[in-house]
Order: structure tokens, then C-alpha cells, then sequence
């Protein structure tokens, strides 16, 4: 087929007009996913990371760190991801015109906000930003819950800030958190049919799979084909998401008693 | 709104403002902001009515209630539920217009379906291409009204059949060996004492509904975040009030107004909390 990588411009230049065959829709539309995908996966990598500093932060007893995380999160949890969006696009597109030029001794580096506005980047960014803060509310409950007695059996061996970060606290917060957190980066693959809804244009109609979906709606006045292959290629690659965090969390629980283990628990697919 | 308004073309700084944020249009951009909370205050019972059908028919001892009772309850987990908001009034629209265009007019006998059109007949046509304006808002609103409580029902639904589930036995089978008939079990003892296990779901569906009212405008509603759109968007000199493109600014004040609504709605479910905790079999109730 020739729609195979049409999302990323590949193939054939116009979608199907008129005459729409089941085998078009079902290309087109997982051609789509690649976006989902791509949205879903690096947000979930950056925003692993980024997650933990918030969620240390919060926890942190200094202002500096505790105040700014603090509203983070209140900002991206308390708000929809939908309006968050429109306003990111919005400020994105003003951006240029103010320029922002970074002096660097003696030469001056103009940074590229061209691209903010498109949806690779811009949209990312903000997926990157609601991630971080609902996975941040995640870890930060897992660091309160992480038992004080393996705190104390560190401390007892003598070992150091930085080791008893890195080989007690946040493993056992990460264990701890992982069945809340599949189900967040559950939302976050479901969250990235919203990209294209919003003030970011899908270039040369490169779009997502519900983009394409709803085109295919529109064209043929028959809602009941293309909406039912979108949610054949979500429950797909959902349970694909699920069989590499059970993997992980198999991983983390490795040297608990079989009784100890926590379980996954996948629930419900929710709004933000 | 103001006499001193009427050419706004010689105003500027605080009076210009106060004239620019009375215009017509504006007001229809505050009216929106009580759509929203129009569609929060009934999509809310709504939804809890769906997912009380739905936690029921999961729980029925008839196999084939049973059966739909949890297909609608897991349906929506592996797909993203905007999926739902595009399908369901399109599919509602064509199935209201389908019955419609059966009863009223039996003598067409082409079919619907024409290659990629859906053809029904003039008196079938839902709304009537005569009807006045807010009938088209109205039935709009109604079919986004319904599937938000179809969407939110069906996560009402796993909350409550949770909550349910989670009422000791003991205590059912007190009201068994009092010798309550089932109905009166259901009645006197289930209900009351499952709220206190639906509360932490019920109030985390409460704010993620608040976060989905702005997914109104996917469905061509007039809502806040089309009259962002449409006020912020670039105003040239033909306007009466040229302005640049400031939806930014826009979307910050709708960001305020979820924020603000969020934060309010986590304060009074607390308070809720606590009260219904008074008295239970739980943690909470037993420290008081």
C-alpha cells in the first residue's frame, strides 16, 4: 500500500477521496499510530526523569526546590491537557516575535522557536510537561511510603547520601509506584489522540491515527468503520505497553517473597 | 454595554478595555463559561445513573445482563475515550435520523446508505432544517450531554461496582440473618455503606470530568475554548477593536478558571471526605 508512512510523508501525497476501501482505512490509520507512538514513547523517556527531580523536590524540606515543584504540578494536574495545549500553541506561535537571543561570550546563538509551533516538537514538549507532573504526584506518594526501617538499615551499613539514593530509596519507590505509573503511561499513549485536535496543525495532512479517522468519518458519513480500527490499534499497543511494564515490574519485585509481589493492576483509561 | 462605547475607535488604555470586554461577543464568551458548568452539573448525575444501571447489571445473577453490564464497564479501558466523543453522537445523530426516517417516511424506499452518503428524508432530518437556531445548539448540546454521561458512566460504573464489592460481607449477611429479603439488603444496607469506598474514585471522576468539559468544542459545541479561538484570534482595522493575535492570552484565562475550579472542588471533596467517614468501618472513621 502507499499510505503506509503517508503520516510521516512518505507515499503517496493525496488521501483517498472518494471510493474508500476498509484496506485504505486500515493503513492510513496505522500509519497514524507512528505519531502516537512517537509522542507516547519519548515523552514517557524525558519525562521518566524529569518526574523523579519533581517528585524529589516536593519532598525536599528547602523552599527553593519544594515551592516550584509544588506548582508544577499543581499547574499541569489542575488544568486539561486540551486547554494546555491551545495555550502552549498559542504562546509558541508568539514567541518568535519577541526572539530570544542567548549571549554567549563573544557570540550570540538565536534560538530556533520556528519549530515550537509544529507539532513534533511543541506538542511534545507539553506531553513531556503533563507527564512529568501526574508521574511526579505518582513517585512523590511512593517516596513517602518507601519503610523507614530500609532507610534505617541503610543508614546502619554506613552508607552514603548519594548510595542510599540510588541503591535503596528509589528503587524501593520506583517498585512501590510502578503499578500507578503503567496506568499513567497508559494515559499518556491515549492522551496523544488530543495533539492534533488542538491549535497544532497537521502539516501535508500528516496526521495521527484519529486524525486520519476522522477524516475517514467525515468523508463517508460512517462513523462505525473507522472509529472501531482506532480502537483496535489502541487495545493493541496497550497491551503492548502493559507487557513491557509487567516485564519491569517483574524486575523490580524480583528479590520480594512470591506473597510481597505487587501485582499490576491496570485501571480504568481516564481523561486529563 | 456603555454609553461612552459607541465609538470605540477614540478610546484607549482603561476605558477601551472596559468597552472591548463588554462586547456582545464577550458576553456570549462568558455565557460559555456557564455551559461548562450547565454540562458539569447534569453530565454528573447523568453519569452517575449509567454507571448505577452498569455497577448493577455487572452484578446480576442473569448471565446475559451480566454480560452487557460488564462490556459496558470494560469497554472503555483500552480505548481512548476521545475516540468515544467523536463516535457517539455521530452514531447517535444517525440512529435518532435512521428510526425518524423509518416511522415518518416508509414510502422512500432507497436506502440510507448511498456509497459514502447518508441520505434520509426532509421530515427525518433531526434537527428540522426549518428549526430556529438554539434547537441546533440544544440538540448539539444534548448529544454531547449524552455522551459524556455514556463515557462517564461506564467509569461510574467500575467505581461502583468496586465500592459495592467492598462492603464487608459481614455486614450483608447481618442484614441476611435479620432476615431482610435481598431488595431490602440492597436498599438498607449496600447503598448507604458503599459511598464511603465509591468517595475517592467518585471525587478523582469528578475532576477528571472537569478536565474533559473543554473536549465540548470537538464536538462543534460554542463553548469557551471556540470563543478563545474566535475573540483572541488577530482583529484587523476593520474591527472595531483591532487588537493582535492575543488567544494566548485567552487560553491563560481559561487555564485560571480550570485551575481555580480544580482547586476549589479538591477543598470541598476533602470536607466531603471527612464527614462521610464519620462513624464507617474504616481507618478514617475509627480516628475520629
Amino acid at each position: 500500500m502507499d499510505y503506509g508512512l503517508r503520516s510521516i510523508g512518505y507515499g503517496e501525497r493525496l488521501l483517498p477521496k472518494s471510493d474508500i476501501t476498509l484496506c485504505e482505512q486500515f493503513v492510513l490509520i496505522g500509519s497514524g499510530m507512528i505519531w502516537n507512538i512517537y509522542f507516547a514513547f519519548l515523552a514517557l523517556l524525558f519525562g521518566f526523569l524529569f518526574s523523579t527531580v519533581l517528585a524529589l523536590g516536593k519532598n525536599s524540606s528547602h523552599m527553593i526546590f519544594n515551592k516550584p515543584s509544588r506548582i508544577f504540578i499543581f499547574i499541569f494536574r489542575g488544568s486539561p491537557l486540551f486547554i494546555q495545549f491551545f495555550f502552549a500553541y498559542d504562546l509558541f506561535i508568539i514567541l518568535p516575535k519577541l526572539g530570544i537571543d542567548i549571549e554567549l561570550g563573544f557570540i550570540t546563538v538565536t534560538v530556533e522557536t520556528r519549530w515550537l509551533t509544529k507539532a513534533w516538537l511543541g506538542a511534545l514538549i507539553v506531553l513531556f510537561f503533563n507527564t512529568s507532573a501526574y508521574a511526579a504526584e505518582i513517585f512523590y506518594g511512593a517516596l513517602r511510603a518507601v519503610p523507614s526501617k530500609d532507610i534505617e538499615a541503610a543508614d546502619s551499613f554506613g552508607f552514603s547520601g548519594t548510595k542510599k539514593f540510588k541503591r535503596i530509596i528509589w528503587p524501593t519507590m520506583l517498585r512501590l509506584a510502578w503499578p500507578s505509573y503503567t496506568n499513567e503511561a497508559i494515559f499518556l499513549f491515549h492522551a496523544t489522540t488530543l495533539v492534533f485536535f488542538t491549535g497544532f496543525p497537521a502539516w501535508q495532512q500528516r496526521g495521527d491515527a484519529i486524525y486520519y479517522a476522522s477524516y475517514f468519518a467525515d468523508k463517508t458519513f460512517n462513523p462505525f468503520v473507522p472509529y472501531p480500527i482506532v480502537g483496535l490499534y489502541f487495545i493493541i499497543f496497550t497491551l503492548f505497553i502493559i507487557g513491557v511494564f509487567s516485564v519491569i515490574n517483574k524486575r523490580l519485585n524480583k528479590h520480594l517473597l512470591p506473597n510481597e509481589r505487587s501485582k499490576l493492576k491496570i485501571r480504568l483509561n481516564l481523561i486529563r | 454595554m456603555f454609553e461612552y462605547c459607541s465609538d470605540p475607535k477614540s478610546l484607549e488604555g482603561l476605558i477601551w478595555l472596559s468597552c472591548y470586554v463588554t462586547t456582545p461577543k464577550h458576553m456570549s464568551f462568558y455565557g460559555s463559561f456557564l455551559v461548562v458548568m450547565g454540562l458539569l452539573a447534569l453530565a454528573a448525575p447523568l453519569a452517575m445513573l449509567f454507571g448505577f444501571i452498569g455497577a448493577i447489571a455487572s452484578r446480576s445473577s442473569k448471565s446475559l445482563v451480566r454480560f452487557f453490564g460488564k462490556g459496558y464497564l470494560a469497554m472503555i479501558r483500552g480505548i481512548p475515550d476521545i475516540v468515544f466523543f467523536l463516535f457517539i453522537p455521530i452514531a447517535l445523530d444517525q440512529a435518532f435520523e435512521y428510526l425518524r426516517h423509518k416511522i415518518l417516511c416508509p414510502e422512500v424506499i432507497e436506502p440510507i446508505r448511498q456509497g459514502n452518503d447518508f441520505v434520509v428524508c426532509t421530515a427525518a432530518k433531526l434537527p428540522l432544517s426549518a428549526a430556529s437556531e438554539w434547537v441546533h445548539d440544544l440538540y448539539g448540546f444534548s448529544l454531547a450531554l449524552l455522551a459524556f454521561g455514556f463515557v462517564f458512566g461506564a467509569f461510574t460504573g467500575n467505581v461502583l461496582f468496586g465500592a459495592m464489592a467492598a462492603v464487608p460481607k459481614s455486614q450483608l449477611e447481618t442484614g441476611e440473618a435479620f432476615g431482610f429479603s435481598p431488595r431490602q439488603v440492597f436498599r438498607r444496607i449496600l447503598i448507604p455503606q458503599m459511598w464511603i469506598y465509591a468517595l475517592p474514585g467518585l471525587s478523582n471522576l469528578w475532576m477528571i470530568l472537569i478536565k474533559a468539559t473543554p473536549l465540548l468544542f470537538l464536538l462543534g459545541i460554542e463553548d469557551i475554548v471556540y470563543w478563545a479561538r474566535e475573540l483572541g484570534g488577530i482583529k484587523t482595522g476593520v474591527y472595531d477593536y483591532p487588537h493582535p493575535d492575543w488567544r494566548a492570552w485567552y487560553f491563560g484565562v481559561l487555564m485560571i478558571f480550570y485551575l481555580l475550579l480544580t482547586y476549589i472542588s479538591q477543598i470541598v471533596l476533602d470536607r466531603l471526605s471527612n464527614k462521610l467517614s464519620i462513624g464507617q468501618a474504616t481507618l478514617a472513621g475509627k480516628a475520629i
